[in-house]
């Protein structure tokens, strides 16, 4: 396999094969948590740090899976670092900040559930990444997401203020944005391939 | 149109069903509470696998298998599991069953498995399953959670095939891999991009907001 620079690697997971409009992953916390900006910034910044954390840890499990021959353990153990990682990243943001603890409610345990960072794992482990390259990786893919999430957050506020018809009213206007927002980012396909 | 003496006997078909409390645990995902239309929920591989209508069945059918066993077990083990560690156990029965599902997969066929990729995996983290484990299985006996995860089951499958049944007409201009639209046919293209993706289930969710709207009205 050709090895890929560390600034290609970060280019292509956070913009040319954005996790959520070219990957689809990470759809939930994307339509649920983005109908306000600031809630969006600081769900991205957990979702990012779960991201840093696990992805380091499948690197690990993955060489020691390698080692005793037990591939068909991966999945499960990958899911149980993801579970375990949020549960840490839970308590720290609870100490810290309550009322951000209150502001993300349910969405915060749903990270685990989140499968832009299950499949993170899995895609690294797909594509051989070693050490450094997954952890810029890891760093590109959160940062995409974030700005995907952020980027849907400010469409949506605005919006608050627009008269729109009743049927298209909810989920539909946020799943139509976000094709237009997915078409943008069609753009940025032409960045790398030279 | 609209025929009152048949109206009628559909009225009386379903509420004769709604009745009874066991079907009224299936019919509900199919319609009222559907997965992915009203829901909206289990959007990643919704979204990722729709592309042909052939990708859209298998992924359902693996989900609703994946979602009836991991819906049996949850249930029947329900007195046993300690609350506090609920969650973690749910995700690990809920793991076990989709590697089992990744292996008969690639059993049966190497190139469905290739083209489905990473999204089998991926079931682990579809909330549909977890959240039908929490939310009914973990409270309810064992038949009622098969019929429910049955009735949630075929609810997605339903959904994912409406989704893959029209971005393989229009993005391919065939169905099921056989192409029958005239050779002149213009793909579109966008229908099997990842934003077609999106156009069309916001479409799919501007139909049924139309048929609901009227529905209310009369």
């Amino acid at each position: 396999m050709k090895t890929e620079s560390l600034w290609y690697i970060f280019i292509n997971a956070s913009l040319i094969n954005n996790f959520v409009l070219a990957y689809f992953l990470g759809i939930c916390p994307f339509l649920g948590v983005s109908a306000k900006l600031e809630t969006a910034t600081k769900m991205g910044g957990a979702v990012m740090f779960v991201m840093l954390i696990s992805s380091m840890c499948a690197y690990g499990i993955h060489a020691l899976l390698v080692a005793i021959n037990a591939p068909f353990l991966q999945l499960i153990s990958y899911i149980v670092v993801i579970a375990s990682t949020v549960q840490l990243v839970e308590m720290i943001i609870k100490k810290i900040s309550p009322a951000l603890f209150r502001a993300l409610g349910i969405f915060l345990p749903l990270i685990t559930t989140n499968c832009a960072i299950l499949g993170l794992a899995l895609f690294q482990t797909n594509k051989e990444y070693g050490f450094f390259e997954s952890f810029i990786y890891a760093l590109g893919a959160g940062a995409g997401f974030t700005l995907a999430l952020v980027l849907i957050a400010g469409l949506r506020e605005q919006l608050e203020f627009a008269e729109v018809p009743n049927i298209v009213k909810g989920t539909a206007l946020t799943l139509l944005i976000a094709g237009i927002l997915s078409l943008t980012f069609m753009g940025f396909s032409g960045l790398g391939s030279n | 149109m609209n025929n009152p003496i048949s109206d009628v006997h559909k009225k009386d078909f379903f509420s004769s069903l709604k009745n009874s409390p066991s079907t009224d645990e299936f019919i509900k995902g199919l319609w009222k509470e559907n997965p992915v239309f009203v829901q909206v929920m289990g959007m990643c591989p919704v979204l990722a696998v729709s592309n042909t209508a052939e990708n859209a069945l298998a992924m359902g059918l693996a989900t609703a298998f994946v979602l009836l066993m991991s819906n049996l077990l949850v249930s029947s083990l329900r007195n046993f599991i300690p609350k506090q560690v609920r969650i973690a156990c749910y995700v690990l029965i809920i793991a076990t069953f989709v590697t089992i599902t990744d292996y008969a997969i690639q059993a049966i066929s190497v190139e469905l498995h290739k083209s489905l990729g990473a999204f089998i995996y991926l079931i682990v983290v579809n909330c549909l399953i977890l959240s039908r484990a929490e939310a009914f299985a973990s409270k309810n006996t064992i038949g009622k959670s098969m019929l429910d995860a049955l009735g949630m089951g075929v609810g997605f499958i339903f959904a994912l095939f409406c989704l893959g049944a029209v971005r393989e007409v229009l993005g391919s201009g065939s169905f099921f891999g056989f192409s029958f639209l005239p050779n002149d046919f213009q793909a579109w293209i966008l229908m099997i991009l990842p934003a077609g993706g999106f156009f069309t289930l916001a479409g799919w969710l501007l139909f049924f907001n139309v048929i609901n709207e009227r529905r209310s009205e009369v």
